[in-house]
């Protein structure tokens, strides 16, 4: 269903801007075209890793490593483990899709991908240089404990 | 003299735009390379993981192939959303539109101008710079930040593809009240006079 609203409007928006500016359009699309190159080693990666793990690991483990009640200090744990990596959101939705469809919970999904999107590590240099120490400080701290409870209030909502 | 310069600046220019021409046609090669081996590397580690478990060799293809059929659904669309807003939507019109607003108008720009598919994260790090610069308030430009971030309008999309509709509202909704309550939160807290006085 998303899919199909996902499409519609890329293609409205292709047409439109080929009405529009011929040029530009092109070059929105090479962009597209390195973007998707660039994001395809990690995709095919993950498409592979998916379907191994699944073979071999059968959803009931999952579901009791990742799934029922959750306690703060492991929900923190997500969240902490979202903000070390650095890995790339398009890449990380399907992978935390697959988790929850093997049984794991909302609630550690949620602080994973909050803090991998809000608070980010391997950025921090970029951001001490251009916002300086106390802003940086503030705002990936506050994330960091926000993630977590986003975390409960989706688990508690969902 | 103008003229001499103008054609100067014109040739720099050009000069500048085919060596980044140059350096994408690079990458650009390096990806396809990368890609190829990825293919291959994964093909080889299949046709041993067949050989040594042929029993669960079925249900991992039936589980791979079935993400590949749903990243091909919106991949493609998602990118070419995201190429389209890179060229359509420079940088330099969310700096335009955040500089000066404060208030509620500048809050509900912000959200907006965070939510368009525009680039990562470290090109908006110097944008939020440039804004506290401008005097824009230091909650419009975490909100902004936030936004920018974790709530991008393509990236929902693959969001509500994977992980489900309902969970996509509630992050969306939870997020965005938890990048206001930080936003007005550091304003607050931090004095931001060391930005707007320093130039």
């Amino acid at each position: 269903m998303i899919a199909v609203v996902i499409n519609i409007s890329a293609l409205v928006l292709v047409l439109f801007s080929f009405f529009k500016n011929r040029e530009k359009s092109k070059q929105a699309l090479k962009i597209a075209v390195s973007k998707g190159l660039g994001l395809a080693p990690q995709l095919i990666s993950l498409v592979a890793v998916i379907g191994i793990i699944f073979a071999f690991l059968p959803p009931e483990l999952i579901k009791e490593f990742l799934g029922g009640e959750f306690s703060l200090i492991q929900v923190g744990g997500a969240a902490l483990f979202g903000a070390v990596m650095m890995i790339p959101s398009l890449i990380a939705l399907p992978l935390a899709g697959s988790l929850i469809d093997a049984g794991a919970s909302y609630t550690p999904v949620a602080a994973f991908i909050t803090t991998l999107t809000m608070v980010g590590f391997v950025t921090i240099p970029v951001e001490l240089k251009e916002l300086g120490k106390k802003i940086t400080v503030y705002r990936n701290g506050l994330a960091l404990i926000f993630a977590v409870i986003i975390a409960f209030m989706i688990g508690v909502f969902i | 003299m103008t003229a001499a310069n103008n054609i100067e600046n014109q040739n720099n220019k050009n000069k500048q735009e085919k060596m980044t021409a140059e350096k994408k046609q690079q990458k650009f090669n390096q990806n396809i390379k990368k890609t190829i081996k990825t293919i291959i590397f994964w093909g080889i580690v299949l046709a041993v993981f067949r050989y040594i478990f042929p029993d669960r060799f079925p249900a991992a293809i039936s589980m791979s192939s079935r993400y590949l059929k749903e990243m091909i659904l919106v991949f493609p669309a998602v990118l070419v959303i995201m190429g389209l807003a890179d060229r359509w939507v420079p940088t330099s019109m969310v700096e335009k539109y955040l500089g000066h607003n404060s208030s509620f108008k500048g809050k509900f720009l912000a959200v907006f101008l965070g939510t368009l598919p525009t680039g990562p994260m470290y090109v908006a790090f110097p944008i939020a710079a440039e804004l506290l610069r401008k005097k824009a308030s230091l909650s419009n430009v975490i909100i902004f930040l936030g936004v920018w971030a974790s709530l991008k309008v393509p990236q929902l999309g693959v969001e509500i593809q994977f992980v489900g509709l309902k969970f996509s509202i509630l992050r969306f909704i939870f997020t965005l009240i938890s990048i206001f309550i930080i936003g007005l939160l550091m304003e607050k807290i931090i004095d931001t006079s060391e930005f707007t006085g320093a130039e």
